[in-house]
């Protein structure tokens, strides 16, 4: 696989979000507005591309049973890490993404790339396979994000497109589902099949 | 009255699944039968309570004692983990038949955000005792399972209805869910 | 290439121990480095939100705070503002357990006379879109809290509570569709509002 194809396949081919719907309590979850997917996404993508570095660098001094614990540890420790970056210098944001940052431990993308692309691969790639699949997924989170505001507050990035309350139900629980139900028919029809 | 009213609004007001997003993935994993769907919630329930039980008393007398409240995170991913295991053991010696129904179920648990996510929710919010912890974690993981028991019963007769070619399989179950989660909204008047 | 090192028990439990201790070795270096932004940014939080509820002041309000018990066994917190000496007001942080998203946490300005000055959010879980509309950016329902003549608000249904919602015979309109964020916002300045009483007493 050509380095171009690692690192580009997290936006499209493999997108975590749109075609392997792993991730979804954080994609779901934090997407009320544009800033705050694209914030998420962004924490995600810095944990992902640690973790996939670290892994990479010391994969050989792991024996395999304790693989998954030893990936664990290390995730926890970067997100953490995260947690206490963003508390002392993006208040506002630690304190709207709110449970969300700890969950990123359980994000199963994470895990998910440390076990199928860095336990098998150099540090680069590695570093270029986090990089791309992190992304994907802050782009997925702030297209959503983005719907998400529009149809429900009637802004983007705060920034107001027309005036009024905007039909509600997008910003709350159930806009969520069905705004990336609708993404996840277009993207289909986009790509592939129908 | 306020154990009832915890309870009620853990399991239908703020729905783990419905309304606070946590662990979306079980949800559409193993929502394509009500049976597998009530197996995964029954170790939910299980589990879930155990969980938040050891990790409310390990952060009241462990990381609060220690000042080292900042390892939350990496304590508390690493406890679910092995108690997972642990409780998967027991299980197959002294109750064979309850292993039988919730074993291969106990694995998927680990990676279930909702475990994670109700622990901490429990001993970041104020004014929660190990009781009202205990009681927030079981009757958060009926919630869960009940949401997952009436998406699979939903499932079950999606296969069957004619869905718009594009919208077959991933997303209508999405927009199904959605439905679901605007009709436990009308739970929102009670608590 | 080194070999891929093998499952033994040995080193199975010093891989996993020295795995372990260098995560926590890393966190704790992190956590000492982050230790002082982070109080500086929430003193930073408090002080910015004490500014925007009172009149102008010129001493060091968080310096000067003092606690007032309330109902409960809780406390509230008093941050006196004063110019050249005197009194210009005071900022009450105040809580409700009410919220629909759990605790919220107001920052309320009083005037000496009692009338309220301003109002800002210090903290909310409520709904993003319903709830959080308490917020002064989000709607324009905290304004009706500025200037505010508590004293003058008559008790229509007589239960001691005067901060209500329409709904309880108050005189606060609500947030459409968030009538218990709206409630646990007055139920908030109520308390606030209490304790203000007992610093002029």
């Amino acid at each position: 696989m050509s380095k171009f194809k690692i690192f580009t396949k997290g936006f499209f081919a493999e997108n975590a979000v749109f075609v392997m719907l792993l991730g979804l309590c954080p994609t779901l979850g934090t997407t009320t507005s544009a800033i705050n997917g694209l914030g998420m996404g962004l924490a995600t993508t810095f944990v992902l591309v640690m973790s996939n570095a670290v892994v990479s660098l010391v994969k050989r001094q792991i024996p395999d049973q304790v693989r998954i614990p030893s990936f664990i540890v290390i995730i926890a420790s970067f997100v953490t890490i995260v947690e206490l970056l963003m508390q002392a210098y993006v208040p506002e944001l630690y304190d709207v993404l709110g449970i969300f940052i700890p969950l990123i431990v359980v994000n199963c993308i994470i895990l998910g790339r440390a076990e199928a692309f860095a336990s098998k691969n150099n540090v680069f790639d590695s570093i270029l396979d986090g990089l791309g699949m992190g992304l994907g997924f802050a782009m997925a989170l702030t297209i959503l994000g983005s719907v998400r505001e529009i149809l429900g507050s009637g802004s983007i990035f705060n920034i107001t497109i027309y005036k009024g309350d905007g039909a509600l139900v997008f910003v709350l629980a159930p806009g969520a589902f069905i705004v990336l139900g609708y993404l996840i028919a277009l993207i289909n029809r986009l790509t592939k099949k129908a | 009255m306020e154990y009832i009213l915890l309870i009620i609004s853990a399991i239908f007001v703020n729905n783990v699944i419905l309304s606070r997003f946590l662990g979306l993935c079980p949800f559409f994993g193993v929502s394509k039968q009500v049976g597998t769907a009530a197996g995964m919630g029954g170790a939910v329930v299980f589990v879930m309570t155990i969980a938040t039980i050891v990790t409310y008393l390990l952060q009241k007398y462990i990381l609060v004692s220690f000042h080292i409240e900042y390892m939350q995170t990496i304590t508390f991913i690493l406890v679910i983990a092995a108690l997972v295991q642990l409780v998967e053991i027991i299980l197959k010696k002294v109750s064979p038949s309850l292993y039988q129904a919730l074993g291969i179920y106990l694995p998927l648990i680990t990676t279930n955000c909702a475990v994670l996510g109700i622990a901490i929710l429990a001993v970041g919010t104020d004014g929660f005792g190990l009781i009202k912890s205990t009681l927030f974690a079981a009757s958060s993981a009926m919630g869960f399972a009940l949401a997952l028991v009436i998406f699979a019963g939903l499932r079950e007769h999606l296969d069957l209805a004619d869905v718009p070619k594009g919208m077959k399989g991933v997303p209508i179950a999405f927009i199904t869910a959605g439905l679901l989660a605007l009709a436990f909204m009308g739970f929102s008047g009670i608590a | 290439m080194a070999k891929q090192r093998e499952s033994t028990f040995v080193n199975m439990v010093v891989v996993l121990f020295i795995v372990s201790a260098i995560a926590a070795t890393a966190l704790a270096f992190v956590y000492k480095a982050t230790k002082e932004p982070i109080a500086k940014s929430k003193l930073e939080k408090k002080k910015k939100a004490i500014k925007n509820v009172v009149n102008d002041f010129d001493n060091n309000p968080i310096e000067e705070m003092f606690k007032i018990p309330v109902e409960g066994g809780d406390s509230v917190e008093c941050y006196p503002a004063k110019k050249d000496g005197k009194i210009v007001g005071y900022a009450i942080k105040t809580f409700s357990k009410k919220g629909f998203g759990g605790l919220i946490t107001l920052m309320i300005g009083f005037d000496p006379d009692g009338h309220i000055h301003k109002t800002a959010v210090l903290e909310q879980h409520e709904t993003p879109g319903l709830g959080d509309k308490m917020q002064r950016n989000k709607s324009t329902f905290s304004n009706q809290f500025d200037n505010m003549d508590v004293p003058d608000i008559p008790d229509k249904d007589h239960d001691g509570i005067i901060i209500e919602v329409t709904k309880d015979n108050g005189t606060v309109d609500a947030i459409t569709a968030a009538t218990i964020s709206s409630r646990a916002f007055c139920d908030a300045a109520e308390r606030a509002y209490n304790a203000f009483k007992k610093i002029k007493k």
